[in-house]
């Protein structure tokens, strides 16, 4: 029934976007950590989405059918961290620098946003679906 | 004239065929709103109406690897097409969230159309039934 199918492919899409969720608040969390290394301080993370085609070398009637996302990976930002000359920071360097994240606020809140929409179009397709299940269910009663 | 009950549900199962194949696609398309490279996909609601008009016929059976079926195969699925973006984006992806909710929201429509078309039936055939008791 391919109905049941969109739960499997909404809850991809809802897992999926809780792992960007996830990364995203790590990354607000550590926004203002410090470290006296540039290697040591906290980079901002990213989930990496790739789809999942349904049934691979399965069943041909199903070829063609839809498909899901997975994270397959969480990279780290390669942007270099943010020198700051703070020489009375207990962590500062002989020089008298601080290393803090390369996380950028900004995106941060861009990402959140973005997630929390699909996350909430995933839940309509759910709910939609269900609806449309349960009806079928009650047919001629 | 005699009643054919597979003429009187026929044609709204087909809808309803249909309308879940594509639900399962647009579902699929909003799951993948933010995957790079992620080409939107579709089905055309006429085919997938006619692919499944074959399927409930008698279709030739594939029983070796090097028979070949037709476009759609008669296995009850529509050709699935790629959409056209309307406009481009920096990952590649040709997803357009509102295009997808609207598609999703006319699909439930016809399926929710074709439940009440149904149910109107099964009322009438169990009223000629029991004689309205």
């Amino acid at each position: 029934m391919d109905l049941f199918r969109i739960f499997d492919i909404a809850g991809s899409a809802m897992s999926a976007q809780s792992v960007r969720l996830n990364t995203t608040a790590s990354n607000l969390a550590n926004a203002s950590s410090t470290a006296g290394k540039a290697e040591d301080v906290y980079r901002a993370r990213n989930p990496v989405f790739q789809t999942v085609m349904a049934r691979e070398g399965g069943d041909p009637a199903s070829e063609g059918a839809a498909a899901g996302v997975r994270v397959v990976d969480v990279v780290e930002s390669q942007l270099p961290p943010v020198r700051v000359y703070q020489p009375g920071h207990p962590e500062a360097d002989p020089d008298g620098y601080v290393y803090t994240t390369n996380v950028n606020v900004v995106d941060e809140m861009v990402n959140m946003i973005s997630a929390s929409r699909t996350y909430q179009n995933s839940i309509e397709v759910m709910n939609t679906s269900k609806e449309l299940m349960l009806r079928t269910l009650t047919l001629g009663q | 004239m005699p009643l054919d009950i597979n003429q009187v549900f026929a044609p709204h199962v087909r809808t309803m065929t249909a309308a879940s194949q594509r639900m399962e696609l647009l579902a699929a398309n909003l799951a993948n709103a933010d995957t790079p490279n992620y080409k939107a996909r579709d089905i055309d609601f006429r085919a997938a109406l006619q692919a499944a008009d074959q399927a409930s016929s008698v279709s030739m059976a594939a029983t070796a690897p090097g028979h070949i079926q037709g476009a759609g195969g008669g296995r009850g699925r529509a050709d699935v097409f790629y959409r056209v973006p309307d406009q481009p984006t920096l990952d590649g992806n040709t997803v357009d969230a509102q295009k997808e909710s609207a598609a999703i929201a006319e699909t439930a429509t016809r399926y929710q159309a074709s439940l009440s078309f149904l149910d109107q039936r099964i009322r009438g055939l169990r009223m000629a039934i029991t004689g309205g008791r």
